[in-house]
């Protein structure tokens, strides 16, 4: 059992503040992936958890005990970093038997668990090779093996597939997501992949800029996103938005429409639809085709409403040229507020 | 087309400037190595050859590979003491240099700490110090303690010249080496120091006997210092400053060479390393 709980955790390198007080708790096996832009603290985060890193506030706990205060290796965790750091002096055997080794596991012990983390991620053919003789997949896999052969409680990877080509990281992922459901073990997992999120995640929390700004499933993260930025990150292309104004008690007029609405004092908030969301009918936004990119399942267009970049994924069989004039209707229930000064969803 | 042609004058002057160009290099170079090598040349020819060709003329450009000149140097009175002298002071500089200069070398490399480029500076800077400068006071303070004269004494004067090279050379190993295998041995079970042990050491290890190898080479060729702080316990080099002004050319020589190949060759063993740490100190 290995609950994590990060609880009001800040980070602070000199003046710039990289963590504000996040809180999270990570159920026992849950495989959660923290999701962000580069730069907005999700490493920082993770080597809090695997004792890097010392946070300058807040409490880390992780199976009921407290652990802020103990190094690394007395965690109960595994880690997989993003150059892999697979020990070039030693063998792929030795390097999945390191771990195993500190422990003082007696040797057959330590034989049949290399052998079978080996089989697992298939590389027992490579168990003699050191790892200049190894490509960057195969470097992957042996990391991955080294931190299951150690059957920790947690797993944390740190952007495991980032150095893979586009073919290689899409056979890992759903190769990892297998091997790690298997293992049954509670995994952070960094990426600010989103698709490589969407498909690995139980859970999603999304960071932006120091702070965790919705922590859901997937579908919840996409559908219902709880402030405009996880709206504006996720998705290919992103959501829409438009700013919309107070026409009445919880009417709202967006560009020509008048739409029902929240009840919001504000006279003035922001109108968000998914670009998928929308199609061609008599009532609705007109706008004047600008893009028209055909991508084989849909076709995607680009426009502009009121100076606000506006994109529609329509189905391939709508025939429309540059310059069209259409009318796209927003399908009533995909539509989502945003309050424009907190941008948390209304 | 027509511009191609327009450009062919401009490309031929800028080709034959390069050739003029190229033409200089290769004759600096050559000037460059024939300035080092051939001293080196002469020596090692005058000292393969027997007592009666040194001293006579027109000299010979190939050596005869007469031992004569080496056998009567290795048997001249004194020598042997003085090689043994030169091993063991050279040893004891190279373990010294080493234990101070390695960790010095995986601080600055590992963590960050105020003054850091100033302590990077200081150590180049203490390379600025003519020895002479220091040798009269070191010499008191060593009869003081008791230091003069002894293997020990000199090795630490040794020390201090080849400390600079130790450290700048570790550090630009251990900064080769990433930090994140470190991290790595330790979310795997490894203290600090299980993870040096066991990770960083035997990565390093090469470069760190080259550097040893170099701190050796620097003890092996230091003579004011030898000179002025030995009597009895005389090194090589030493010894053969004192006692070379009186004995005949040939033996010279071959205490020259006895001097300069085993530097050369170690040098040479060790060359990679050095030209890694003049990559970092030129930074
Ligand atoms: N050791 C450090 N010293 C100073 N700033 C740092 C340090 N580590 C990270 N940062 C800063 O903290 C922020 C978050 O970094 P990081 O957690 O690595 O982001 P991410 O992994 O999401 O790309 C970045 O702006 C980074 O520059
Ligand atoms: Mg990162």
């Amino acid at each position: 059992m290995a609950e994590i709980s990060i609880r009001k955790v800040a980070k602070h390198f000199g003046n710039f503040t990289a963590l504000h007080s996040v809180d999270l708790t990570i159920a026992d096996q849950e495989f959660l992936v923290l999701l962000g832009a580069s730069g907005c603290g999700k490493t920082t985060l993770l080597r809090i958890v695997a004792g890097l890193e010392t946070p300058s506030q807040g409490e880390v706990w992780i199976g009921g005990r407290r652990v802020d205060h103990l190094p690394p290796r007395d965690r109960g965790i595994a880690m997989v970093f993003q150059n892999y750091a697979v020990f070039p002096h030693l063998t792929v055997y030795e390097n999945i038997a390191f771990g195993l080794r500190m422990k003082k596991l007696p040797q057959d012990e330590v034989d049949r668990r290399v052998r079978r983390t080996a089989e697992l991620i298939h590389i027992e053919q490579l168990l003699k090779r050191y790892s200049g003789q190894l490509s960057g997949g195969q470097r992957q896999r042996v990391a991955v093996a080294r931190a299951l052969a150690m059957q920790p409680d947690v797993i944390l990877m740190d952007e495991p597939l980032s150095n893979l080509d586009a073919l290689l990281r899409l056979e890992m992922r759903a190769e990892l997501k297998g091997v790690l459901a298997a293992s049954k073990t509670t995994t952070v997992y960094v990426t600010h992949d989103q698709v490589e999120a969407m498909s690995l995640a139980d859970r999603i929390a999304v960071m932006h800029q120091g702070r965790i700004v919705q922590a859901a499933s997937p579908v919840e993260v996409y559908r219902n996103p709880a402030a405009r930025f996880v709206g504006s990150f996720i998705g290919n292309p992103p959501m829409n938005f438009i700013p919309a104004k107070k026409a009445g008690d919880g009417r709202w007029s967006v560009a020509g429409m008048t739409l029902d609405g929240p009840r919001a004092s504000r006279s003035e908030i922001e109108f968000a639809i998914r670009p998928e969301d929308v199609e061609v009918a008599p009532d609705g936004v007109p706008i004047t085709v600008r893009v028209v990119e055909p991508l084989g399942a849909h076709t995607l267009i680009t426009s502009d409403v009121e100076g606000h970049l506006f994109r529609a994924v329509l189905d391939s069989t709508t025939t429309v040229r540059t310059g069209d004039r259409l009318t796209l209707a927003p399908k009533p229930d995909r539509i989502r507020w945003f309050d424009p000064d907190t941008t948390a969803a209304l | 087309m027509t511009a191609i042609l327009a450009d062919a004058p401009a490309a031929a002057r800028w080709d034959s400037r390069r050739r003029a160009g190229r033409f200089l290099m290769f004759a600096a170079i050559v000037l460059l190595c024939a300035w080092v090598l051939l001293p080196i040349y002469l020596l090692i020819v005058n000292a393969l050859s027997s007592p009666n060709e040194v001293t006579g003329f027109p000299k010979r450009m190939l050596p005869s590979f007469d031992t004569g000149s080496i056998s009567f140097f290795i048997n001249f009175a004194g020598v042997a003491k003085a090689l043994w002298n030169s091993i063991l002071v050279a040893a004891l500089t190279m373990v010294l240099s080493i234990g101070i200069g390695a960790p010095a070398g995986y601080a600055l490399s590992r963590f960050d700490f105020p003054g850091k480029e100033a302590f990077r500076f200081l150590v180049l800077m203490t390379r600025a110090f003519p020895l002479p400068l220091l040798a009269l006071p070191l010499a008191v303070m060593f009869i003081r303690t008791g230091l003069d004269d002894t293997p020990v004494g000199l090795a630490i004067v040794h020390t201090t010249l080849a400390l600079p090279f130790a450290v700048l050379i570790t550090f630009s190993l251990f900064s080769g080496i990433p930090f994140e295998l470190e991290e790595a041995a330790w979310t795997l079970g490894c203290t600090r120091l299980q993870a040096f042990w066991k990770v960083v050491m035997p990565l390093a290890l090469p470069g760190i006997a080259a550097s040893a190898v170099f701190a050796f080479t620097i003890s092996w060729n230091e003579v004011f210092a030898a000179a002025v702080l030995t009597i009895e316990n005389r090194t090589l080099t030493a010894f053969l400053l004192q006692s070379l002004n009186v004995s005949p050319l040939y033996l010279k020589f071959a205490g020259g060479a006895a001097l300069v190949v085993p530097a050369l060759i170690f040098i040479f063993a060790v060359r990679k390393y050095l030209f890694a740490m003049w990559g970092i100190a030129n930074r």
